[in-house]
This record gives C-alpha cells, structure tokens and sequence, in this order.
C-alpha cells in the first residue's frame, strides 16, 4: 500500500462530463440517417396463446410502410442468453407466452404510420390457461408454457457443500426465516433503442443501447444468419443499464433486420411501457433459509431453498438461480451449505440479471438472519459478523478465494461511521438502526458461451506526432465511468497526464469486451488496458534507449517527461531533431527532462506508429462441481451499511433517515466514481426495500407500467448517504483495483430490515416495506408480546 | 392533418417552423430543430428527463404541445454553455461527479438553473424540492444535491470552479 499513483486515487473528472452537461453526448434515440425509417413490434395481447395465423398482407399495403417481417421471413432461429438454453425465437410461431410476446414488426416512412400498420395485421389466436404465479405454475396440472420443460421447471440447482445436516445437528440454536420479494424493473431512464445503418456492401452497423455490444453482435448475426463481419455494433452513450440492457433485444434483431429488408436506415425504441413488457429485470424470489450457530454465535452450517419467478423465458435465469446460493458462500466462514434452488416459468415477461445478479435478496434474508440469532443469542449484531468473518487467503465451502478482503475495515468503519455503540438499542421509540454486509464478484469468471476468447482486448495506439494516447476498447461506458477508469488506468501505466488520453469505447471493431455486467470493466478491461498502455510504453523507450545509449529498464515516464533511474541523460540531440520538424511552432518543449510527445516522436520516426495490444482473461479459477461457473471470479468486492430508519407506528409509514456505507474496492482508481456506485446502489437497494413492485393483473398485464406508477426513489426519497471507500490491494486487479458497482448494493436492503426490526420488533418477510406491510407486521408483533 | 406555422425563440433565437398541431414541444425541438440535448425518457411527464425552461419556468417538454410554446422564450441545455465555457451549474456537475450516465442531467440541470434563478441561496430541502420532478437512477441524487449547491455559491461569487 506504499506505492505512490500520479493519477489513480484522485477524483479527476469524468471524461465525458462536459459533453453529458451540455446535451453534446449522443444517445441511440438523437441519432439520425437520412432516409431513415422508423420501426415498431406488434406485441401479444394474450398471456398465453397459440398462434394460429399472422395476415400481414393489409399491413403491407398501407401506403409508407417499407417491410413487415414475421417468422416467415426472419425464420426461428432460436436465441437467448446461455447457448445451452436457447428458448426464445424473434417471432412466435407456435405460441405466444407473455403479454408482450413479439409476432411481427414493421418498418414506415414514420412512427405513425408503423403503429397504423400493426393494428392491420391480423392474428388469429387460440388462448390457453395461463399461470402467473411461480407456485401454481410448479403446481401439478398448471398449464404448460414450454413443452421441453416439464411442470415448467426452467432450472433446478442442488448444492451441497460438507455435511449440513450433520452440522446442525450438533448446532445449539437452528432457526429458519423466509423472505420473499417482488419482481422489480431496471428503473434507467433512457429506453431501450437500436439503430440499424445498412451500407451498400451488405454490411450493417447497429446503433444499441446495451451494456454488451459483443453479445449483441453475436446474437443478432446468428439469429439473422449474418457473418459476423458483416455486423458492426456500436454503443453510443447509454442512458443506465443495470442488468436489463445485458442482453440483445428484439430491438435489435428487428431494426437489423428491417434494415437488411430495405435498405434503409431503421430506428427502433421502447416506449417506457414496453420497457416493462419486455423486463429482464430482476426475479421475485421466494427463499427459505436455516441456518444453526453455536451458542456464542459460530456460523455451523446454512440449508437454504429458493424459487424463482423467471417469467416466460430463460433469458438470464440459468446463472441468475446459481448466483442465488453460492453468493452466500462468503464472507463468513461457513463450512456447510446446502442450496437447492428452482426458477420456474411464467406467463409474464422473463426476468434477467440485475445490479447484484441472484444475489440480492438471498443476502437480504441472511443478514436478516443474522440478526435474528443474534438477538436470541443476546450478541451484538456487529460483533456477530465480526466474529465469524473470512479473512484474506481464505476459500469459501464453494471454493472463492478471498484474494483480498476489507470485510473488517468495512464493518469498523460504518459501525464507527454511524456511531453505533452509542445508538445501538438507545434510539427513541420508532426510531431503528441496523447493519448487513454483502460480497460479490469482480467480473464472471466464464464468458456467457463456452469460450477461450480474451474477455478483454484493447489498443492503444499513440498519436504519430506524440502528443496523445487513443485507448480503443469494446468496453461499454453506460454511465460507471468504464472510459474514464480506462484513461486513468492508461495515463497511469504510461506515466503520463490524464489530459492526454482519450478514449474510444462500445464498438465491436475494437476488439472484443464481453461488456458491462458482473461488474467486471475496471478489472478486466482495466488489466488489458494496463498491458496495452505497458507494451506501447515499451517500444517508446526502446527507440528512446537506443537512441541514447542507456539501457531502457533505466528509463520510465512520469508526469509526462522521461526520467532515468541510471546515469544523467544527453537529450540534447533527440529535442533538437523534434525541434527541426516544428520550425515556427509556440510553446515548444523546453524543460529539463524530454517529455512524452518528443519521446513519442523519436519512436515514431524508428519504428512507425506506436501501437500497444493488451489482452485479459481470468487465471484458471477453482471450484469443479456442477455450477462452479457461476460466483467464480479473479476478485471479490465487499461492503458494510448502517441505516438509521423512523417508523411511523400508526401508519407504518418507513423513512430512511440516514446511510453509512464503506466498500472495499480494492484500489480506488477513481474515488469520486466509487463514491457515485455506492450512492447510486443505495438508492436502488432503498427503492426495492421500500416501494418497487412490478404488478401484474389476472390477465398478466402489468398495471403499473410506468415510473409514475412504479415509484423509483425520487431525490426527496433519499437520506444523506456517508460513504467511506475501503481499499484493500487486490492481487488480481489491475493496480489492485476491483468493482463496486453492484456489490455495493448487497448489505441495503437487510440493513433496513434490520433497522425496521429494530424501531418496532416487527418481522417482515415480504417486500417492498408498502405501510400496510409494516403497520400489519406491527400489530402482530404487538399482539405476540401481549 | 393542416400544420400550423409558429416561431419558437429558442435560447434566443426565432425558428420559424410548420408542425402538426399535436406534435410537443419535445419532438419539435429535437426533430426538427435537431436540439437532441433535450431527452425523453417516458413521454408521459414521470421523469423530468425533457425539462426546459418555458419564460423561466420549467416544462415538461414532451407535456407541452409545440405550439403552446410559441412566442415565449425557450432554454435548452444547449443554451446554458457561454461558447466553450460551461455554464456554472454545468461546471459544478461536472466536477462534483453528478454525473453518470447522463441522460438526466439535462433536465435536471434547468431544474437547477430555475430553482436558482428565483432563489439564489437555497437550503439543502430547498435544493430537493427543486428537484423533485427529476429522477435519476444513477446517483441516488447526493452529489447532485451537492453540484446545485457548489453552483449556487459560484453564482453568489463565494467560490470558484476548481
């Protein structure tokens, strides 16, 4: 921790500040082509239906439309997100099994005129029973909505790691607690859009608001039956993502595909309540837990059984229901776990990855969990955690290995933070503290399909004229900060000013980045970005070197200008040679030292243009059971909350009065950014805990499909948030760097349910914490101490 | 359908325009005046994404129809910047990290720019209040609280850009 960074740790500002400020920075929606034509999807009315017929033809003859495509003319080629689960198809053919379920698109001169021509096609439908409810749909006799997956079991996982019935045999207090949720929405503000620009050589670029242009590119050219060259995607800036975005959407199959059809350039977007129909957001999950412990509070062993509602599709679900269980391998120390988790199917839009994949509302039962013991056992709920806490070099039961762990710092430095020991029971009536902890992966250890490919490429090539750096990652900036980490991570390594690196990101023709999910840009891009920026840096000194008669392992830059860990350096003859090719020039390099741009240029004038290839994938990882795939990563982040709640105990009305949150990070390598996750994680955590519910009617239409109805947190929602990084050195992490952005949600939604069981005894199993909810809870707590 | 003709005074300058009488104001600024600085992010008014100012109060763009908005003055986020240099509130984002993915920044930069223009030293609930028609899922809003208030003592000359 002794070394010293010239660029990482500060808070420089973002890279693409200024242009989000002043409305420059391009979204998919501001793009325009001319000639473009403008796309829309017709979308099943029914849940749950057989398709007996799609009659496009009147829709074709509305004067302005351009192309209609169905199965017919897409074919059904069938897609998703884990190849060994492929169970969606553009277009239904057979059935449709979600309100929402695509059946045809359109391509018009506008957006009226292809509304006007979805309500000309004619489908014939025959509905069929649906099921909305995960249990009912596991329940003998409910309808079938896939026939290869029978009693519509989409995934079962069964874990055992030691010996856990043994284990609670001998445990000297066993209790069990359930916990179930809602299915929630991604919340971003920017819709989901795609923009397909075709050329004449039958090569397309897409425009798409993802977090994966690789994935996107992948899936669409193989459901279209594209080479792969012949597809471009390009992620402009993004509007937020949060797991939702992961995936290619019909979106972008449609407005490829509409623009292969014409010719022409096709815009495609969401409204807001599409957004819903289409989902991927988070599960509901419904979860058991028994957990024994010693009498002074030793974890033993955890027996844990979990649903999920995965809605009509695959999507996601397989990790999803994965990461369920084996996120609660750490950071305990926990020997003996069982999981048997089971996702089923619905009728409802497929639910996806989200901000803390699978493992949200598992952590939130635990911790909850925790502090249910704890108060048996008469231990203080930081203590508790304390005590049973991995230290760095340990493996979980599930073999994730604790590389680096700031756990401890983290847990002392909110309880310290929020003074707790003066608060912890000594708050006025109604008023609650409480605590929780969370863990997660830095980056999946495994591409989504079974690869070796790099999970990260980048080039940096340095202007020929010295004076800057170009980064060119396929990596996708959606608001993280992924660009400006990578020029940080690259002025760093090169020794050089910030000001000096730009970056240029989101677009497959730069190489290949699996994308934003599993919070792994900073570790994984960050790593090839480091290499990249190491082997230019390389070459510049050995031209330099050369030239100078020293040997390069003396030379480095720092600040921008070269220094020498050897003799005193001559570069009189190397400035006079940049000065000969600038006659005439102002402000021309006169300090002491050669600086980058004259060393730049020396190089170029050897050896041509400088260019350096960084390249990561992760070290081979433990874990050889079935589903070791999932929670598996070179890193693991952590982090510790205390919340502060009032109560209303006559409305049952819940506020968030304050958040103290520390997460270990590894190395900060922007600490405004990590700052900017953890608060944006609290808010999300907030808004799950208290308010978010995507509702469904008896038909399986959702009600409350829009972000006046489905109540993200508002700026009058939030609490004053104290945020305390916790850098720890992550030997896997690119200058000991690790994520932040999702696992800083974990511990937010326990720590207020632990603070409401703190203001009012009240035990809660069901989310959000509507006052109906909690008022009932009261009452029932009040009744059981009468 | 007959399209109407108006002039829209957008950040200060008159746009003569033909537009259908039920087009917004938030088409008509980004599709036909190409201003796409301004977003959309539900079209419904939830959001507060395509906030402008409207005679120094905001609108919801994509609530206003654009000829509801002719003859009166107009402000964009592409009307706060002085030429390259940003505008105090834009400056303040940028710098106290209020920004992430960015596609409420705009609207949530006029809010500011309202709520300081009538007051000019709000309180931390005043600076909320202000902003209480613009969600971002981003930030949790802290640091946009803190950018609001950094550029209001900016504004009142208490400090300088860093």
């Amino acid at each position: 921790m002794e070394r010293q960074f010239d660029v990482i740790g500060s808070r420089a500002p973002r890279l693409d500040g200024p242009a989000k400020a002043t409305g420059q920075a391009v979204f998919a929606d501001d793009l325009s082509f001319p000639g473009m034509l403008h796309g829309a999807i017709l979308q099943s009315p029914h849940p749950h239906a057989r398709v007996l017929s799609v009659d496009a033809s009147a829709a074709r003859r509305l004067p302005g439309v351009k192309a209609v495509i169905t199965a017919a003319e897409v074919g059904t080629v069938k897609y998703g997100v884990s190849p060994a689960r492929y169970d969606e198809t553009l277009f239904a053919t057979d059935k449709v099994r979600y309100v929402g379920d695509e059946i045809a698109a359109v391509a018009a001169v506008d957006l009226a005129t292809a509304l006007e021509a979805l309500a000309l096609i004619k489908v014939e439908y025959d509905p069929l029973p649906a099921v909305f409810d995960p249990l009912e749909a596991l329940a003998q006799g409910a309808p079938l909505i896939h026939d290869e997956f029978p009693g519509n079991v989409c995934a079962e996982v069964h874990q055992e790691f030691g010996e856990v019935e043994a284990a609670l045999a001998k445990a000297d207090y066993v209790r069990t607690d359930t916990l179930k949720n809602k299915r929630q929405d991604g919340g971003f503000i920017e819709t989901h859009c795609a923009v397909a620009v075709p050329d004449l050589n039958g090569r397309v670029t897409l425009y798409s608001a993802t977090q994966v242009p690789h994935y996107v590119q992948r899936n669409v050219a193989m459901v279209l039956g594209l080479e792969l060259s012949k597809l471009r995607v390009v992620k402009p800036y993004v509007g937020g993502g949060f797991g939702p975005k992961a995936e290619a959407t019909p979106l972008d199959y449609c407005s490829t595909a509409l623009a292969l059809a014409t010719g022409k350039p096709v815009k495609m977007a969401y409204t807001r309540e599409q957004v819903f129909l289409h989902g991927r957001a988070r599960h509901q999950f419904i979860h058991e837990m028994t957990t024994g412990v010693t009498k002074d509070g030793k974890l033993l062993a955890l027996k844990h059984r979990a649903i999920l509602d995965g809605g009509a599709y695959t999507s996601f679900g397989i990790a999803t229901v994965y990461y369920s269980g084996s996120l609660l391998g750490g950071p305990y120390r926990l020997a003996n776990m069982k999981y048997d988790g089971l996702r089923a199917f619905t009728n409802k839009p497929a639910c996806g990855a989200q901000r803390g994949h699978g493992g949200v509302i598992a952590r939130a039962l635990f911790e909850r969990q925790l502090d249910l013991i704890a108060k048996e056992l008469g231990i203080d709920p930081v203590r508790m955690r304390l005590d049973n806490m991995m230290e760095v070099g340990d493996v979980t039961c599930n073999d994730l290995n604790m590389s680096s762990l700031g756990m401890r710092e983290c847990i002392e430095a909110v309880r310290d933070g929020s003074n707790w020991e003066a608060k912890k029971g000594k708050l006025a009536k109604g008023k609650g503290i409480g605590v929780a902890c969370g863990f997660f992966v830095s980056g999946a250890g495994y591409p989504i399909y079974r690869s070796e490919t790099y999970h990260s490429t980048v080039t940096l090539k340095v202007d020929e004229d010295g004076g800057g750096i170009k980064v060119l990652s396929a990596s996708a900036e959606i608001g993280q900060g992924s660009d400006t980490v990578l020029a940080m991570i690259a002025a760093e390594s090169l020794g050089v000013p910030l000001e000096l690196v730009r970056v240029e990101s989101g677009s497959t023709d730069f190489g290949v980045d699996l994308g934003a999910y599993s919070s792994r840009q900073t570790l994984m891009s960050g790593h090839a970005c480091r290499d990249a920026a190491l082997m230019a840096k390389g070459r510049i000194l050995a031209s330099v070197a050369a030239e100078l008669g020293v040997d390069p392992d003396d030379l480095d830059f720092k600040n921008g200008v070269l220094v020498s860990r050897g003799p005193a350096l001559d570069i009189a003859p190397l400035r006079t040679r940049y000065r000969k090719e600038h006659r005439g020039w102002p402000n021309l390099p006169d300090g002491e030292a050669l600086c980058f741009a004259e060393a730049a240029r020396i190089a170029f004038l050897a050896q041509g243009s400088i260019v350096g290839t960084g390249q990561y994938k992760p070290p081979q990882l433990g874990g050889k059971y079935k589903g070791a795939a999932v929670g598996t990563s070179p890193a693991y982040g952590c982090s510790a909350q205390v919340v502060e709640v009032a109560v209303d105990l006559e409305t049952g009305q819940v506020r968030v009065e304050s958040v103290t949150d520390a997460h270990d990070c590894g190395r900060a390598i922007n600490r405004t950014a990590v700052e900017g996750q953890m608060e944006g994680s609290i808010s999300m955590g907030l808004g799950e805990a208290l308010f978010e519910e995507v509702k469904f009617d008896q038909k399986g239409r959702v009600v409350n499909p829009s972000l006046g109805e489905y109540h993200i947190p508002t700026i009058q929602d939030m609490p004053a948030m104290k945020c305390i990084v916790v850098e720890s050195d992550e030997p896997n992490g690119p200058f000991g760097a690790k994520e932040v952005g999702e696992g800083a949600i974990m511990p937010t939604i326990p720590a207020i349910l632990n603070a409401v069981y703190d203001a009012t005894g009240a035990v809660i199993t069901e989310l959000p914490l509507t006052p109906e909810r909690v008022l009932r809870a009261i009452r029932q707590a009040q009744a059981a101490n009468k | 359908m007959n399209k109407l003709a108006l002039t829209l005074n957008v950040n200060g300058q008159d746009h003569d325009l033909l537009c259908e009488p039920s087009r917004t104001l938030a088409q008509a600024l980004r599709e036909d005046l190409g201003l796409t600085g301004t977003k959309v992010g539900c079209g419904v008014g939830d959001c507060g994404a395509c906030t402008v100012l409207v005679d120094g109060q905001t609108v919801n763009s994509c609530l206003m129809l654009a000829v509801q908005a002719a003859g009166k003055a107009i402000v964009t986020i592409e009307g706060l910047a002085d030429g390259p240099k940003l505008h105090p509130i834009q400056a303040a984002f940028v710098e106290q990290g209020a920004i992430q993915c960015g596609f409420c920044s705009p609207g949530m930069i006029l809010s500011a720019k309202a709520l300081l223009d009538a007051n000019p030293a709000p309180s931390e609930p005043e600076i909320r209040q202000g902003l209480s028609g613009n969600l971002c899922r981003c930030t949790g809003y802290q640091k946009i609280v803190q950018a609001v208030d950094a550029a209001a003592r900016t504004l009142r000359g208490e400090r300088t850009v860093g």
